[in-house]
């Protein structure tokens, strides 16, 4: 069957905990192949193989190249640790990818120092054996077109002529749980995404307001869950019903803090499902200064309320970047999907940018929040998301 | 809570008719011959096609080798537009058309004007009406085609076509008058000789029939262009397989839709009055987008809560199982205001605040009565709380 040689980068430096990151990304690699079956991943020194079917391989290495902790994938030839074998299977490989005219280099990693020759004398060897056949073909060593790698291991030399980047990172689960808070705009999926990049297995958290916002909103929350999850693995999406607590707060706080009363009362909810899910640490799509709930200010009165760590990896972003981000992880085209969401609801025509605290307090004591945010925690819907299509 | 749904959204599209549904799915599962087969199979279907043909076009009282087949009325207003302007252009380069058309006339259009036609927009007067007189004196001896739609689908207002069309003529004989009738066809008489109508687009979804399944009635001796090239069916002017199923049962849903036009109508303007009067009695405020009850049809009723958000209004509705639309479901996904409501001059927060309803024969009166009663309140409900 062909073969698929994984390369993983940051996490092969993290001493004492190797193991259980290369356990994690093994699992993660499993997972994502689900459903590509029959498959075998096995795992050495600083590689993972896959062997999958050829009808396969392509839609696998396409998957992997969505898998965190993966620095580049190669579809490699294994062959035994035989330099005429090596030679001849140097040559096929040169000949599918032929062009006359061509340059061409050889690079030998040998990790297996019991081969009986070095790197550059095995350069020079299958270099000498291509330049022998019919092919019309160069030697460049600064400038090839064609790199051709050859790793000498202990099971096997593999050859490989391409290497197709992984998305690096480190493997989703190293990293604990987090709980991302979901609107149905650009910034917080990409938020999410930087999340699962640095090893954070997520569970997203949306409030909706029906009748105010219909399916449509809760159908686009989950379609960026979906994109997420082809990212992050399987992924729990809580459904919280916000309509109670946003009417009491229309109805008896002062408008202009309505945007932010809005946000501490999720933060609160948010913060006690993450200890109901055993999760430590809250992300938003926050930057600073976007809007004008964005000021220090108001994300101090947010951070107020939660003990627990709250992130926000966009803090630095311009919405270009955020956008560009959005695209290249496929989230866009669902983010600009018009649906009202509950925040974009009654958004007061002059929010308030510096509230205190005060003011925060006394607006929250003219309403039952205590009741009102228990039984929005109390009556979340949870759905499972599967990678590829499914939810349950 | 009604059981079943209340289906107010019959402008958008309309559930098929159980009599046409049962057709259909008899002709999917035995005659599923293509009818350019020389086998039975295939001379069948033929046999079935050209008897659809020859009903919908008794429906129109035109020749039955003047109906063609297309997959809709965005495919029939396309292929009147591009295809007679791209056949026709040694007469003139002018196009005359209104700002409340469908988008299916509209972009072609504009695609019309990239290639070098001029086209002419006119503006209706507030309740959406065209002025026959207005429209002929922009009519120029280069001028080659005219397209009003019939009854506009997002206002109902009715436009005077025949009228249109006599005073055009009139300036210049040789424009052809295109008639975008997808909202109008089966409930309004159209007989497109006495009306002076050349080219004319149907759409069988919208009378409870299929979807994917429309006709273009074009008089004999107009010259169009295909949009497809292919095989030659319908007389070369529309390659593809016909959709037999389909069209036997959009000749079907035009035959039962038309039956008793009267009564249907009759009772559209009851459902019409009671929803009106419910909801004008309780809301005073309530404004209405387009013509009164006389001007406009009785099966179609925009109004504007100014001040609330259609679509919230929308999915405070939904919540009764009752289902109305913002505007048209063509754009309502776009969070534009409606080029329609824009054109007859609605105020911003009229725009933002309109629902449109549209009933259809199978609607009950129990379900309009319901409708009638929750409209009202769920207003109130939102009233109280967003504005």
């Amino acid at each position: 069957m062909p073969l698929l040689l994984i390369r993983y980068g940051e996490i092969a430096l993290k001493g004492k905990n190797r193991p259980f990151f290369e356990k994690k990304l093994h699992k993660n690699i499993r997972n994502t192949l689900k459903g590509l079956e029959p498959f075998q991943v096995t795992f050495e020194k600083g590689r993972f193989f896959i062997s999958i079917t050829s009808e396969n391989i392509s839609q696998a290495q396409e998957r992997l190249q969505k898998v965190f902790g993966i620095i580049s994938i190669s579809r490699a030839a294994r062959v035994s640790l035989d330099l005429q074998e090596i030679c001849i299977e140097a040559l096929q490989l040169l000949k599918d990818n032929y062009k006359p005219g061509m340059t061409f280099k050889v690079n030998t990693h040998r990790s297996n120092k019991s081969f009986h020759l070095t790197s550059p004398k095995i350069n020079s060897t299958i270099g000498a054996y291509v330049l022998d056949s019919e092919l019309d073909i160069q030697v460049d060593v600064h400038n090839p077109q064609l790199l051709l790698t050859v790793e000498i291991r202990n099971k096997g030399a593999y050859l490989y002529a391409e290497e197709a980047a992984g998305p690096g990172g480190l493997p989703v689960g190293v990293n604990g749980k987090g709980i991302l808070l979901l609107s149905g705009g650009l910034d917080s999926p990409v938020a999410g995404w930087m999340a699962l990049k640095r090893g954070i297995e997520l569970e997203a958290l949306y409030f909706h307001s029906p009748p105010f916002t219909g399916e449509g909103s809760v159908n686009k929350a989950v379609d960026l869950c979906k994109v997420l999850a082809t990212y992050g693995g399987t992924l729990y999406f809580h459904l919280a019903p916000f309509t109670e607590l946003q009417k009491q707060i229309r109805l008896n706080c002062p408008e202009s803090l309505m945007i932010t009363l809005m946000r501490r009362a999720m933060l609160r909810v948010a913060e006690k499902l993450a200890y109901q899910r055993k999760a430590g640490v809250l992300f938003t799509g926050e930057s600073l200064g976007q809007v004008s709930s964005q000021t220090l200010e108001n994300l101090a009165a947010t951070n107020e309320v939660a003990s627990l760590p709250i992130l926000r990896p966009l803090i630095g972003f311009d919405k270009e970047e955020i956008i560009d981000r959005a695209r290249k992880i496929e989230s866009y085209d669902i983010s600009i999907r018009p649906f009202e969401d509950c925040c974009t609801l009654f958004v007061p025509p002059h929010p308030a940018t510096r509230p205190s605290l005060a003011e925060l307090q006394e607006a929250e004591n003219m309403i039952p929040l205590k009741e009102l945010e228990e039984s929005c925690l109390g009556n979340i819907e949870t759905i499972k998301i599967l990678p590829r299509g499914g939810e349950r | 809570m009604m059981a079943r749904e209340v289906y107010l959204d019959n402008s958008s599209t309309t559930p098929m008719h159980p009599e046409v549904l049962k057709e259909m799915q008899t002709l999917l599962e035995r005659k599923y011959g293509n009818p350019s087969s020389l086998h039975r199979l295939g001379n069948d279907a033929e046999r079935t096609l050209s008897s659809s043909r020859q009903l919908l076009a008794e429906q129109l009282g035109v020749k039955s080798g003047e109906i063609y087949f297309t997959s809709g009325g965005t495919e029939s207003n396309n292929m009147a537009l591009a295809g007679i302007a791209r056949r026709n252009y040694r007469r003139g380069k002018h196009l005359l058309t209104s700002k409340i058309e469908h988008p299916s006339v509209l972009e072609p259009l504009k695609k019309l004007e990239v290639e070098g036609f001029q086209v002419t927009y006119l503006e209706p007067d507030r309740n959406g009406l065209l002025d026959p007189f207005q429209l002929a004196e922009t009519v120029t001896p280069k001028t080659i085609l005219v397209s009003v739609m019939h009854v506009n689908n997002e206002i109902g207002t009715i436009q005077p076509i025949a009228e249109i069309a006599a005073a055009i003529k009139r300036k210049n004989p040789q424009t052809i008058v295109h008639v975008d009738a997808v909202q109008s066809f089966t409930r309004l008489p159209l007989s497109p000789r006495e009306q002076g109508i050349d080219v004319l687009s149907i759409s069988a979804h919208k009378f409870h029939g299929p979807k994917g399944t429309g006709a273009l009635y074009i008089r004999g001796g107009i010259l169009v262009e295909p949009l497809l090239a292919g095989g030659e069916q319908e007389k070369g002017l529309r390659a593809g397989t016909e959709n037999t199923p389909g069209i036997a049962a959009m000749a079907l849903a035009a035959r039962l839709n038309s039956e008793n036009r009267k009564e249907k109508t009759a009772q559209s303007k009851i459902f019409k009055e009671k929803m009106l009067s419910s909801i004008e009695t309780a809301h005073p405020w309530a404004q209405i987008n387009g013509p009164r009850k006389a001007e406009g049809v009785p099966n179609i009723l925009n109004i504007s809560f100014p001040g609330l958000k259609g679509e919230i209004i929308l999915h405070a509705l939904e919540e009764h199982n009752i289902f109305v639309s913002t505007g048209s479901a063509c754009h309502s996904r776009k969070n534009k205001p409606s080029h329609v409501l824009e054109a007859i001059g609605a105020e911003k927060a009229a725009l933002d605040g309109a629902i449109r309803m549209s009933f259809s024969c199978m609607n009950t009166t129990e379900e309009i009565e319901y409708a009638a009663s929750k409209i009202p309140q769920v207003i109130s409900e939102l009233k109280a709380f967003m504005s």
